[in-house]
């Protein structure tokens, strides 16, 4: 038998039921991995304990005939999401020593599927970064590096512990949250599948709130099919969130299995951005091809206000950010620092405990809602979202999916693009137009570059249409036929 | 639209954020290149475009006025930085308060 880390979950799901192992023998490999490995910091808290109690519950659910959809799964889950009593920080120095009284719905749901929890994975402090440079914990290593090239690379962001523990086989799976591009962006960077779900395919209870409007959790694996498996536990209406929807969760594995003839595949014009790498655009006409192949219709298509989704983006998550995290204020739980008074005690809290780019996000949020700009900013920007959603609805009259590169560039060296804020966010310019919209999209390995890094292609599909967007990515999946591993992992 | 120190002052206070004097010029300059670069929102023509504030696909949901829990004082109080005060400590269900610095003399 091949080692315990290198199954999928679909594996894991054969062997368990086989008999051929234990949910306490894949929790004990995977652990010992994860510190064989710790040199990545994928990982803010791991929970070994933890994971032995679940996985000896889990055998032993599965001994009386009890065994679950994930039964036995370990898996990582993003420190966002509120684990009780297990410390969960949002890699930020002010929740550094919170530990929730209430477990979130889609941590919930995956246990009462039967997974068993690894430990809490690093991410950019409040998922605001798309390199995870910004965690208070310090920064995650990805398990790839360029060709002759020693230098360490970042794994994308906010959800890159998530990304990296599933593509070092730290764990087969894990959470993240996809605010304009935090799950799809690190799976490209680290050559594996991560799905964002429709906004409000899964409940956003118990997830440290980033923006609201925007915010949506979803899956990592190393197959299309494991996040289909994933997303089928993590996903349901839940009447603690608002906005989730009422609607029942259709069989995302059987939408893996359909096939793509006469699929139409939307590819927007816009996306051909100027000075994109060459080597970008082969990987997409390449997608294209294959697609093609597969007997799927490529449609040309367009989404003129593509060009400004960024910009409307860089004013709707601060400015929900600046509303969601006036809640630290040293007050009700996470950090204080005293000061001469209240007033004083709550700037010192959240001067002490945010990182320079939440702090940035909160000023930038805070002037865009304040008085005599509200209008010139935030108005504005919720209208040219409008236009952002009007544009995919329009598309998705001609075509049934969108195919377009995950992201600009490959990973890139830590500290290549820290000079300027703008710089770094050009790294979501193809993922937060979807975002925007509310779209589900998943980005799937592509191919390698020259210098030897994994590239992701996107899909995106209509709103609560993730079968179509599994089904494509299904069919690129097997016609790329990745099969990379980092070496050494 | 550049922003100035003042706005900086202005704008931290206003988010009850601590600034050192010593970062504002930086901030100031990086805000401004932000918000430069925002700009090219104005090119876009939204005449008559209804702002789209949610893309949620169904309307906020109503449910009776009612409690529904209650009686977990001691775990709503369990992270209080400051320390938690109980009406009564031998039963702590039944009520407690967050505390702040003395606010009134």
């Amino acid at each position: 038998m091949t080692q315990l880390t290198d199954l999928t979950i679909a594996d894991i799901a054969t062997a368990l039921h086989k008999g051929e192992t234990t949910a306490v023998a894949l929790a004990e490999a995977h652990l010992a991995r994860m510190e064989t490995h710790r040199g990545l910091n994928a990982f803010i808290t791991e929970t070994p304990d933890r994971a032995l109690d679940m996985a000896r519950a889990s055998d032993a659910r599965r001994a009386k005939g009890e065994a679950g959809p994930l039964e036995g799964v370990p898996l990582a889950i993003k420190d966002l999401f509120c684990t009780e009593g297990t410390r969960t920080t949002a890699a930020s120095r002010i929740l550094e020593n919170f530990v929730p009284p209430y477990e979130s719905t889609v941590s919930a749901n995956l246990w009462r599927a039967g997974a068993v929890m690894l430990g809490k994975t690093n991410l950019d402090e409040f998922a605001m970064g798309s390199s995870n440079m910004t965690s208070h914990f310090g920064p995650v290593e990805n398990p790839w590096k360029r060709a002759g090239d020693n230098r360490k690379l970042v794994p994308g962001g906010s959800s890159g512990g998530s990304a990296a523990a599933v593509a070092a086989y730290m764990a087969p799976g894990a959470t993240g949250t996809d605010t304009g591009g935090s799950i799809r962006q690190p799976a490209a960077f680290c050559g594996i599948v991560g799905l964002k779900p429709t906004y409000g395919r899964c409940s956003r209870w118990g997830i440290v709130a980033f923006a609201s409007s925007l915010d949506q959790a979803g899956p990592f694996a190393r197959t299309v099919r494991d996040t289909a498996l994933l997303l089928q536990a993590m996903a349901g209406h839940d009447p603690r969130d608002s906005t989730s929807a009422p609607i029942a969760v259709p069989d995302f594995a059987a939408a893996c299995a359909g096939d793509v003839k006469g699929l139409k595949v939307g590819i927007p014009r816009e996306y051909r951005v100027e000075g994109m790498a060459p080597e970008i655009e082969a990987l997409w006409s390449r997608g294209v091809a294959m697609l093609k192949d597969a007997g799927a219709v490529p449609v040309d298509v367009s989404l003129p206000h593509t060009k400004s989704a960024l910009a409307t983006y860089y004013i709707v998550a601060p400015a929900e950010c600046s509303s969601n995290l006036a809640r630290y204020d040293g007050v009700r739980f996470g950090l204080r620092v005293e000061g001469k008074d209240l007033q004083s005690m709550y700037e010192n809290t959240r001067g002490a405990g945010f990182g320079a780019e939440v702090r940035r996000r909160i000023l930038m949020g805070t002037y865009v809602l304040s008085a005599g700009y509200y209008d010139a900013y935030y108005k504005k920007a919720q209208q040219v979202r409008a236009l952002i959603a009007r544009d995919f609805t329009q598309a998705f009259e001609r075509c049934d999916v969108l195919l377009t590169p995950t992201a600009p560039t490959p990973a890139f060296a830590a500290g290549e693009k820290m000079d300027d804020p703008v710089t770094m966010y050009l790294n979501d310019l193809f993922t937060v137009p979807a975002s925007m919209a509310g779209l589900p999209g998943i980005s799937l390995p592509g191919g390698l570059s020259a210098d030897g890094l994994p590239l992701g292609l996107q899909l995106v599909g209509r709103a609560f249409d993730e079968e179509t967007v599994l089904r494509a990515a299904s069919a690129l999946e097997k016609a790329v036929g990745f099969g990379g591993r980092a070496a050494g992992y | 639209m550049a922003i100035d120190v003042d706005t900086v002052t202005k704008i931290a206070r206003l988010a009850r954020l601590n600034v050192p004097e010593g970062d504002k010029l930086r901030l100031a300059s990086e805000l401004s290149g932000i918000f430069g670069w925002i700009e090219q929102l104005n090119a876009v023509d939204t005449t008559g475009i209804d702002p789209l504030s949610s893309v949620s696909a169904v309307l906020l949901p109503f449910r009776d006025d009612k409690v529904t829990d209650g009686g977990i004082a001691e775990r709503i109080l369990a992270n209080a930085p400051g320390g938690a005060v109980y009406l009564d400590p031998d039963a702590p269900g039944t009520g407690g308060f967050f505390t702040v610095p003395k606010v009134v003399e």
